[in-house]
């Protein structure tokens, strides 16, 4: 028994995190963004009360940090109300926004309700190519001014930034930028292949000559920058060796719950056709977590094919992420095709490059729209 | 050169914003919160998050500490610096020049 309760220790802690997507609405129509690209409308969404619960309920099974995100999370009119549940609730709470819909007032009363600490999101180092992306006329003005307000009342601030082939030449500035804005943090992540992005994949792939520039040029700014700005940088995986420890392993670290309630492993696991998701309006949210088809679906080792199964480095990257093998080997136990033990991993980097090098032309299909 | 390398025994370090000690009753550990990152904190390193008010110099907290668990200083100072830089090259802590 003992062997038994520690594996499943092993293989299912407590979680960490909770990205709570409390809408799906949003002012902007990001080409990548990772929503689902059948969005939630807003009467289906969870009240504030069960909220409320979901937060302690999460606290209650370990969850430290909330990321309240969207959508849009100020789109919600309880914002604030919110984040006094989260705080009630004694969770570490962040806040993931475009900028848009936050006025000083609303800032402050966020702050005095325990936000600790908000990340920015930013579509371009410019404001024609900001908005272009956003597809949000006047959005760069007023996330430049939401982080004057930020950094004015102290709150630590992180830039978000997404990049692709369109912006990658312009991640120095990008650095810059960041630090003019006061941000402690920066958050590079290329694009993912999920959702919306998909539609975009020919003008958002990166090149491999880009993907191996922009490593190195992180590399070389996080030493620079050591004790100013902490950089995280999440890479593109078409060109590596090795696929990415998606999540950190599935079920390991983060709940991920919709605007409507329903609780997944990762936002981009809807996906996958085979699993079935539970809502916390219908279960608890600890009977999910260590007892759901969903998030046990790839937990430990058994579930893994080859070359997985016999790899070395099976607990170290859990065989990639499990929506990119759906999305390309059409299976979502097979080996996670970056991986350059996947049978599919030329194919993969071949539909890469053919992404990557299909020209300039920007028409972007926006979110939504 | 980085800023990192630049405490010295008269720097005064602080807590950065956002960053806060908590008691993690699930995993029975404490440990120390800021944006996007969570440090398990052991207790020398409790015992060093603690002293840092503000106003303390390293020497200051170092010696504090030294008299605290009846150890030599320059055991203590040395992992005082070191788990110090490293919080600082994590961005839980940053310091100002005393002196």
């Amino acid at each position: 028994m003992a062997d038994e309760k520690e594996r499943l220790q092993e293989i299912a802690p407590p979680p960490m995190a909770m990205l709570a997507e409390v809408t799906h609405r949003c002012p902007l129509a990001c080409p990548y963004c990772s929503n689902p690209l059948e969005l939630k409308a807003a009467a289906q969404e969870l009240s504030t009360e069960e909220w409320a619960d979901a937060f302690r309920q999460a606290a209650e099974l370990g969850v430290l940090h909330l990321h309240l995100s969207g959508g849009e999370p100020a789109s919600r009119r309880d914002i604030v109300e919110l984040v006094s549940a989260a705080q009630e609730a004694d969770l570490y709470t962040n806040l993931i926004t475009s900028g848009i819909g936050i006025n000083e007032k609303r800032l402050d009363a966020m702050v005095d309700a325990g936000l600790k600490h908000i990340q920015l999101s930013i579509q371009g180092v410019d404001e024609e190519t900001a908005d272009l992306v956003g597809g949000y006329k006047g959005g760069y003005k007023r996330k430049l001014q939401l982080a004057e307000w930020i950094g004015a009342r102290g709150i630590p601030l992180t830039v978000n930034a997404v990049c692709h082939r369109t912006n990658m030449a312009s991640i120095p500035e990008m650095i810059e930028l960041a630090l003019t804005l006061g941000a402690g943090r920066l958050e590079i992540a290329t694009v993912q292949f999920h959702g919306w992005a998909i539609e975009n994949r020919s003008q958002l792939m990166p090149t491999r000559e880009q993907v191996e520039a922009t490593t190195q040029l992180v590399e070389d700014e996080r030493k620079r920058l050591e004790g100013k700005l902490v950089i995280d940088y999440v890479p593109a995986d078409y060109y590596a060796t090795y696929p990415k420890a998606c999540l950190g392993g599935w079920g390991r670290i983060g709940i991920n719950v919709d605007p409507t309630g329903r609780v997944l492993p990762c936002h981009a696991a809807e996906s996958i056709p085979s699993l079935e998701f539970e809502n916390i309006r219908e279960k608890n949210l600890h009977d999910i977590w260590y007892h759901s088809s969903s998030f046990n679906a790839f937990r430990g080792t058994d579930w893994m094919q080859e070359p997985c199964r016999s790899c070395d480095r099976r607990l170290v990257d859990f065989g990639g992420c499990r929506c990119q093998a759906m999305a390309i080997a059409g299976d979502a136990n097979a080996a996670d095709p970056a991986c350059h033990k996947s049978p599919l991993k030329d194919k993969m980097v071949e539909m890469a490059n053919t992404a990557a090098n299909s020209g300039d032309k920007i028409e972007f299909v926006y979110r939504g729209r | 050169m980085s800023e990192a390398n630049t405490l010295t025994r008269d720097s005064v370090p602080n807590l950065l914003p956002g960053v806060m000690m908590k008691h993690d009753e699930i995993r029975e550990r404490t440990v120390l919160l800021a944006p996007e990152r969570t440090l398990a904190l052991d207790g020398t390193g409790i015992a060093i998050i603690e002293a840092i008010d503000g106003k303390s110099t390293v020497s200051e907290i170092v010696h504090e500490l030294a008299k605290k668990y009846d150890a030599e200083v320059q055991t203590i100072g040395n992992d005082v610096v070191a788990f110090l830089r490293d919080l600082i090259n994590r961005g839980y802590v940053g310091f100002t020049d005393g002196g």
